[in-house]
């Protein structure tokens, strides 16, 4: 039924801390990876090796650069993947039925053997965050890994999210924003995470981290130092002077 | 949003067939046998024409009777019922009018408004999505529907009405372009919502997750309309209002005429129809940098 639930018994979903991602994509690999093999059709890619390749891909990351009014610019890299929104136009538009949000954790997910492929869930997601399999002529999206994290059969540490198990920087986090007590709700709290494009009135799961403020890279006004670390960095020559100096270089070059 | 020849074709031909058989449905005009049939030909030609045409942009077009499971939340769900309960109807209606030479005329005017329902749920597929800000209006399902039925009394012959209607159709499109110029400024999404990195600065993109292209920037992000839009926009208007218009009014109106002023306005019913999605500018394209 793609009517939405009142609500979900818990609302499992990502944490992006925007401040440590580094860009490096390695959850966007690790995604396509875990994904293109389980749950579903897999992920296709188009003249992967040709002149115009393309792919279908959950997870994909921008980078943006932010010029302050003062000051340097800033980079900052962006993940993105699916909100797992709590009002999910998706959801509702899907004519089928293949389109649903769970109840029991609010993960939404596409039964692929109902999905006519008609693309209008992609229409209603501001996120960008389906994308129609070429191959397949079904809609893709993040599952949250629906199949690793209750998979009894893998350890422990790798019932979460491809995505967020590989993450070098520690920048993705997975749990139940529903909970006030959990682990990713009290990161929320404490580093004031934010819902992307508010105003769409999707109210995502996923929460974003801001950028902390950066250090002041300049030295102190006035000081003429042009880094804080200048004092520490002046150039020691402990060799020898005059006339020995002299001789060393000689003897260097016989 | 990247026009698909199938939906501007099933959205265009459907919109003048349900149009038409609206009007036949309350009798304009009152035709019987053989006439009868011609004109509710035409309409199922279009309609049906339409919604096949419809069927060729979907993945899975097999499975597109699961389509009329979920009426209770989705548009193009309730579009299929309304479509089919529509057909049906006037079908009945038509045969009374083409092999029993009788009116059933409460057949009739159900069926004229579950034609015209039919076009409004097309219309609202469209209009809910709040993700394009040009499409999220009030002044979509009003285009869709005055076109429907100004194309529907031209189609009827109903001449006096089809000069009044299609002036005014003209005028709501020209009102649905001016309002859709400004809606995605009005909607409030743009880079420092999508990002919430504008406190920090101004937000640039700076680099695209993919060398390549993707089905998000070729579905959402399409741009080579926007170079032509003001041509086309005068085009749409010219062949869709201002040429039947002249071809109406003139003195040696006959057939030929009619068949001419026809032809002129679903040409551009065709071209508003294919600038309402090549123009339409999906929020997804933001985090692209490309809006």
């Amino acid at each position: 039924m793609t009517t939405l639930p009142q609500q979900t018994d818990r609302k499992l979903g990502l944490v992006i801390d925007l401040d440590t991602c580094v860009g490096c994509h390695a959850c966007v690999i690790s995604c396509k990876g875990w994904n293109t093999e389980s749950y579903g059709a897999p992920l296709s890619d188009q003249s992967a090796y040709g002149a115009d390749p393309s792919g279908t891909f959950l997870n994909r990351v921008h980078s943006y650069e932010v010029q302050p009014e003062v000051g340097t610019a800033q980079l900052v890299h962006f993940p993105k993947s699916c909100l797992h929104c709590d009002d999910a136009p998706c959801v509702t538009v899907c004519p089928t039925g293949a389109s649903y949000k769970r109840v029991e954790d609010g993960i939404v997910l596409v039964n692929e053997s109902d999905c006519i492929g008609c693309g209008l869930c992609a229409w209603a997601c501001p996120y960008g965050a389906r994308e129609m399999d070429v191959a397949e002529g079904v809609m893709k999206k993040c599952t949250l890994c629906v199949d690793r994290i209750y998979n009894e059969n893998l350890p422990e540490e790798d019932r979460e999210p491809a995505c967020v198990r590989t993450c070098p920087a520690n920048a993705r986090h997975f749990g139940d924003l529903a909970d006030p007590d959990s682990a990713v709700s009290q990161l929320v709290a404490e580093r004031g995470g934010v819902d992307l494009m508010p105003e769409q009135g999707t109210k995502p799961v996923n929460k974003y981290l801001p950028p902390r403020a950066r250090d002041q890279l300049q030295g102190p006004e006035g000081s003429g130092e042009i880094d804080v670390l200048a004092p520490f960095l002046a150039p020691v020559d402990t060799g020898p002077k005059g006339f020995l100096r002299w001789l060393d270089r000689t003897l260097e070059k016989l | 949003m990247h026009p698909a020849p199938s939906v501007i074709l099933f959205s265009s031909l459907s919109g003048l067939g349900f149009g038409l058989l609206a009007w036949l449905g309350i009798g304009l005009p009152a035709v019987t046998g053989w006439v009868a049939f011609v004109f509710f030909a035409l309409a199922y030609l279009l309609a049906v024409g339409g919604l096949i045409a419809s069927m060729f942009h979907l993945g899975h077009p097999e499975r597109a009777l699961k389509a009329f499971t979920q009426w209770r939340s989705s548009w193009l769900s309730r579009e299929a019922w309304a479509s089919v309960a529509a057909l049906l109807v006037m079908a009945a209606y038509g045969a009374g009018l083409v092999f029993f030479d009788a009116r059933w005329w409460p057949l009739g005017v159900i069926g004229a408004v579950l034609s015209l329902l039919t076009v409004l749920t097309t219309s609202m597929i469209y209009t809910q999505m709040k993700t394009v800000p040009r499409w999220h209006s009030p002044w979509t399902p009003t285009n869709f529907l005055s076109l429907s039925i100004a194309g529907g009394a031209l189609l009827a012959g109903q001449v006096n009405w089809a000069m009044l209607l299609i002036a005014i159709a003209g005028a709501v499109q020209i009102a649905t372009w001016w309002r859709g110029d400004r809606a995605l400024a009005e909607s409030g999404t743009d880079m420092a919502s999508a990002t919430q990195l504008g406190h920090i600065g101004a937000v640039r993109a700076f680099e695209p997750p993919h060398t390549g292209s993707n089905y998000l920037l070729r579905e959402f992000v399409y741009q080579i309309g926007r170079k032509h839009a003001a041509k086309l926009r005068v085009i749409a208007i010219v062949l869709m209002v201002l040429l039947p218009l002249v071809l109406l009014l003139s003195p040696v109106f006959h057939h030929l005429a009619a068949a001419v002023a026809v032809l002129c306005h679903a040409a551009g019913v065709l071209t508003a129809r294919w600038l309402f999605f090549a123009e339409a500018e999906h929020v997804v394209g933001i985090y692209y940098g490309k809006r």
